[in-house]
Parts: C-alpha cells; sequence; structure tokens
C-alpha cells in the first residue's frame, strides 16, 4: 500500500479502553435489564421439578411473603427481632469502637497494649465463640448483641484506628505552627480528619453485624429472621428460606444505603 | 561588608547541628555547624541539592524540630517551640480540607490574642476574624470563593489560601518550604509576582526555600547556598537587584549572571554527591 495514502475516516485511532461507569441512561437500563433478567431466570429454573424441590419460585415466595405477613405477624415479628438485635450490637460496638481507636491512635501506649488482642481476635470468626458466650449467657438476647458486638466492634475499632493513625501529618504540623496545643488538635484536627474513617467504619460494622446475625441466631432462638430460615430449612419449607434470605438482603441493602447518604451529608468535603 | 545593626537582626541562627538516626546506617549529618543571620524585612532564599538539610533549617527555625547544639534566637530569644510569630507555608497546601477557605484563614487567628482599648488580651471576635479573613481573602484574589471547600480549588488557588491564612495572623517572618515547587510553569510564575507584590506592600521577613534557582533569584534579597552531607553553608549570595522586580526582570543581564553563577555552583555540588 502506498504510504502516503490517507486512512479512510473509519481507520480511526484505537479507542481506549473506557472505565468510566457509561450514561446514567446506560447504567439505569442495563440495571434494570439485570433485575427482571435476574428474575426470569430464576422463575425458569424453577420450572425444572427437581430443582424446584429445593429452590422455591419467585410465586411461592411471594405466596410466603403475603400469608407470613398477614396470619400471625410472624413475618414482621421475626424482622424486628433481628432488626433490634443488629442495631443493638450494632450500636454498642459503634459508641465502644470510638473511644478505644482514638485512645490507640493517640496513645502508643494504649496501642500496644489494645493492638494485639485485637489483631488476634480479629482472625476468629465470631461464631466459633457461640459455645462459649451460650454457656456464660445462657439463651436470652445479650448472647446474639454480644456475639454481633464483637464482629462490628473488631471491625470498626480497626477501621477507625487507621484513620486516627493516618491523619496528615502535614495538616498537624500546620496546626502546630499557629500554635494549637494537644487537645486543640484532637478536637480540631484529628477528630473532623477522622470522620470519614469513622462512617466507612460504621458501614463495614453494619455489613458485619448482619453477616453475624445468622450466627448469632443460630444460639437458641425461636424468633429472627436467622431462626426462622433454620426452622423452615426442617420442614423444607424452601419458600420461607428464601423470603428470609432476601429480607436479609433488603435489610442491608437499606440500612447500606442510610449510612451512604450520612456519609454524604456529613463528608461532603472530601 | 556593610554593618548590620543589633535592631535588624531579627533570627540569629550560630553553629547548629543536627544529626538524625537512621535505623540501620550511619546516622545522617544533616546540619553540620550552620549559622546564618536575617535581618528584619529580608528576603532570604535558600537553594541545594536535596539532602542539603534546607527544609531541617527551615523546621528548627519553625520550632517543629529540635536540634542538637548551636543556638537559634529570634529577637534574642531562644526558639523552643512553633508560634504565630512565624508563618509557614507547606509544598502540600496543608489547608484542612474540612473547612471551608473563610475558616481555613480564621482557624490559626483562635489562637491569638489582641489589646483591645483598655490594653487587655481579648480574643478576636468572630464579626474580626471573619473581616480579616474576607480582607486577605481579597489580597490573594479568591474572593467569590470564601465558601468553597479546598477540593474545589486549583493547586495555586490552594497555595493562596496558605499564603493568606499565614498572612491574616500577622507574623514577623514567613516560612516558606518550596511553596511554588507542585504547581506549573505558569500558576508558579504568577504566583512570584504575586508574592512579590505582597511582600512589597506589606513588607515581612521571608525565609524561603526552593529548587528552583530562577526563583531564588527572581525573589530573594539574599540567596544562601548550601551544600549535602553534611548539610552547610556553601555561600551566601547578596542579589542586587532593585525591586519591585517582576517576571520581566529574568531578561536583565546582572540577573543572567546571579543565576548562571549560583547554578553552576549548586549542579557541581550535585554532581560531587555520591550516586
Amino acid at each position: 500500500m502506498d504510504a502516503t495514502t490517507p486512512l479512510s475516516p473509519k481507520k480511526r485511532a484505537r479507542k481506549l479502553k473506557d472505565f468510566s461507569d457509561g450514561s446514567k441512561r446506560m447504567r439505569y437500563t442495563l440495571m434494570t435489564i439485570s433485575i427482571i433478567g435476574g428474575f426470569l431466570l430464576w422463575y425458569f429454573i424453577t420450572l425444572i421439578p427437581t430443582i424446584n424441590t429445593f429452590l422455591a419460585s419467585p410465586k411461592q415466595v411471594l405466596r410466603a411473603l403475603v400469608s407470613e405477613s398477614a396470619a400471625d405477624g410472624r413475618y414482621l415479628k421475626d424482622i424486628t427481632i433481628s432488626l433490634q438485635r443488629v442495631l443493638i450490637g450494632f450500636g454498642l460496638a459503634f459508641v465502644c469502637s470510638i473511644p478505644i481507636a482514638f485512645l490507640m491512635g493517640w496513645y502508643p501506649k494504649v496501642r500496644n497494649l489494645v493492638e494485639p488482642w485485637i489483631q488476634f481476635m480479629r482472625t476468629i470468626p465470631p461464631i466459633a465463640l457461640i459455645p462459649l458466650v451460650i454457656l456464660a449467657m445462657g439463651l436470652g438476647e445479650p448472647p446474639k448483641y454480644t456475639i454481633i458486638f464483637v464482629a462490628a466492634f473488631l471491625v470498626m475499632v480497626v477501621t477507625i484506628y487507621q484513620g486516627v493513625k493516618e491523619v496528615d501529618k502535614t495538616l498537624i504540623r500546620a496546626a502546630y505552627t499557629f500554635g494549637a496545643s494537644d487537645k486543640d488538635l484532637f478536637v480540631d484536627i484529628v477528630i473532623p480528619a477522622s470522620f470519614p474513617y469513622i462512617l466507612v467504619g460504621a458501614r463495614l460494622g453494619m455489613a458485619a453485624s448482619l453477616t453475624t446475625l445468622i450466627a448469632a441466631e443460630l444460639t437458641g432462638t425461636t424468633f429472627g429472621l436467622g431462626a426462622r430460615i433454620q426452622g423452615a430449612q426442617q420442614f423444607m419449607d424452601t419458600s420461607i428460606v428464601l423470603l428470609g434470605i432476601i429480607t436479609i438482603g433488603v435489610i442491608g441493602f437499606v440500612l447500606d444505603k442510610i449510612l451512604l447518604f450520612v456519609e454524604k451529608k456529613l463528608t461532603g468535603w472530601k | 561588608m556593610e554593618v548590620m545593626h543589633m535592631a535588624d537582626l531579627l533570627i540569629d541562627i550560630v553553629d547548629v547541628h543536627k544529626r538524625y538516626k537512621v535505623e540501620k546506617g550511619p546516622s545522617v549529618n544533616a546540619l553540620n555547624g550552620v549559622s546564618l543571620s536575617i535581618k528584619r524585612n529580608e528576603f532570604v532564599c535558600v537553594v541545594g541539592p536535596s539532602g542539603c538539610g534546607k527544609t531541617t533549617l527551615l523546621n528548627i527555625i519553625a520550632g517543629l524540630e529540635s536540634y542538637d547544639s548551636g543556638s537559634v534566637t529570634m529577637h534574642g530569644q531562644p526558639i523552643i517551640g512553633p508560634g504565630p510569630e512565624r508563618g509557614v507555608i507547606f509544598q502540600q497546601y496543608a489547608l484542612f480540607p474540612w473547612m471551608t477557605v473563610e475558616k481555613n484563614i480564621e482557624y490559626g487567628l483562635k489562637f491569638i490574642r489582641k489589646r483591645d482599648a483598655d490594653g487587655n488580651e481579648v480574643r478576636f471576635t468572630a464579626e474580626e476574624k471573619r473581616e480579616l479573613a474576607h480582607h486577605y481573602i481579597k489580597m490573594v484574589n479568591l474572593s467569590g470563593f470564601e465558601n468553597s471547600y479546598p477540593k474545589a480549588l486549583s493547586g495555586g488557588m490552594k497555595q493562596r489560601v496558605a499564603i493568606a491564612r499565614a498572612y491574616a495572623l500577622n507574623p514577623e517572618v514567613l516560612l516558606m518550604d518550596e511553596p511554588f515547587g507542585a504547581l506549573d510553569a505558569q500558576t508558579r510564575a504568577q504566583l512570584q509576582e504575586d508574592l512579590l507584590r505582597t511582600w512589597e506592600k506589606e513588607k515581612k521577613t521571608v525565609f524561603f526555600i526552593t529548587h528552583d534557582v530562577d526563583e531564588a533569584v527572581l525573589l530573594a534579597s539574599k540567596v544562601v547556598i548550601m551544600s549535602a552531607r553534611p548539610g552547610q553553608i556553601k555561600e551566601i549570595v547578596d542579589i542586587d537587584l532593585p525591586y519591585p522586580r517582576t517576571q520581566a526582570t529574568k531578561m536583565d543581564e546582572t540577573f543572567m549572571r546571579y543565576k548562571n553563577y549560583i547554578w553552576d555552583t549548586v549542579y557541581k555540588m550535585y554532581l560531587e554527591i555520591p550516586k
């Protein structure tokens, strides 16, 4: 080919791989297709009888939702009790992790005393604590709070403590040059600078609380979404099992969106 | 040799030594017997290869770092910590990202007391702080950005906020650690001019660290050349060019001579450093 031949308009420069999320319209269209497609796929595979024995169809789950939420109000009670456990366990963990994380970030001595234990505990799945917790606390509500507390606390304390430790040192130096005392430094710089980490910690802690919920509800209880899923399995009632699973997913999604909203409101400067 | 009057002497650095301990390895001799006198309203620029201890020297004057021996005094009083009479401007701006431009500039005022009509020490009121902030925002040409957060500003604008923030405390000396090092050439040129205009209007003593010999000669009344390993003052060059200076000053023949001379000196030292 003659070297001077101009490139045809079709032979444009190679387009670079696009790593953006794409346009809003495209995003929403694909999301809708994905959700409807997922439900359709679910519906069609449950038409196969052998699969339907362990996987309920969307229709069956919907029917379970109606009967569960109507009759004796079992579904609502399960949700309420599970939410209560998650929120109490998570709330306690949130309240405790912040001061401990700040103490660890601020005082090297506290950090050295506490950190080995936190790092050690972090590798233990909270489920492994169930026997101990039952022996210590019996079968009431406190053991559930405790298990969720442990899971959420460890995640949050590590995240927030990292944030305190990683406060931009130039900001600290800048505050020092103005004549800020250590107390000013803590209140004016360290706390606001760690705010984003507190909110990220809260989201991770919330996710940990929900995933531990099922484990927490294995400690002898008749109510709660985890217990309900367990119970339904014994009767091979797969529509209830699926309903429970989907409900936990929806709760997690909603709680995360709430925290995400709070994060946007409080750390818009980021 | 010009005679220095004691009244003119602002900061006196005498035979300062500073070593850093390094884990696994010999300690680093950051400053080895550094002596330097800074006069009131002098514009001192420090140049030298990386590792010559210029930032260490600035940190010591700022009171952010200690030294092993020697003395560093301001008005004859030893410097033992940071203070609002010494404003520091960092290369990385160091603006508080959760504060608006206005709040950033107001922040330092919280630590300052002024005298009221009866001679009592009082804090600034919120109204006074805002007025001062607005005055200095205007000075650095950022009116309209009072309520913006730093993330919305360009690098040049951020550094202008940092300069306004330092000026708002009315310090006697500005310590600037490669303040324009992260900016593109045009923004840097503009900020150099802005700094010169501001300095000519509101005279201050400036201690300015830079890698850029052009910048040093353009701004300084005195260029301090430091050598590395150990960090020492190699030579002090008085820049005998009249103010006001502009970017056009760079075309001046005398400017070129200073620049070539200092550049040669620094580059020769750089080549001697084992790499």
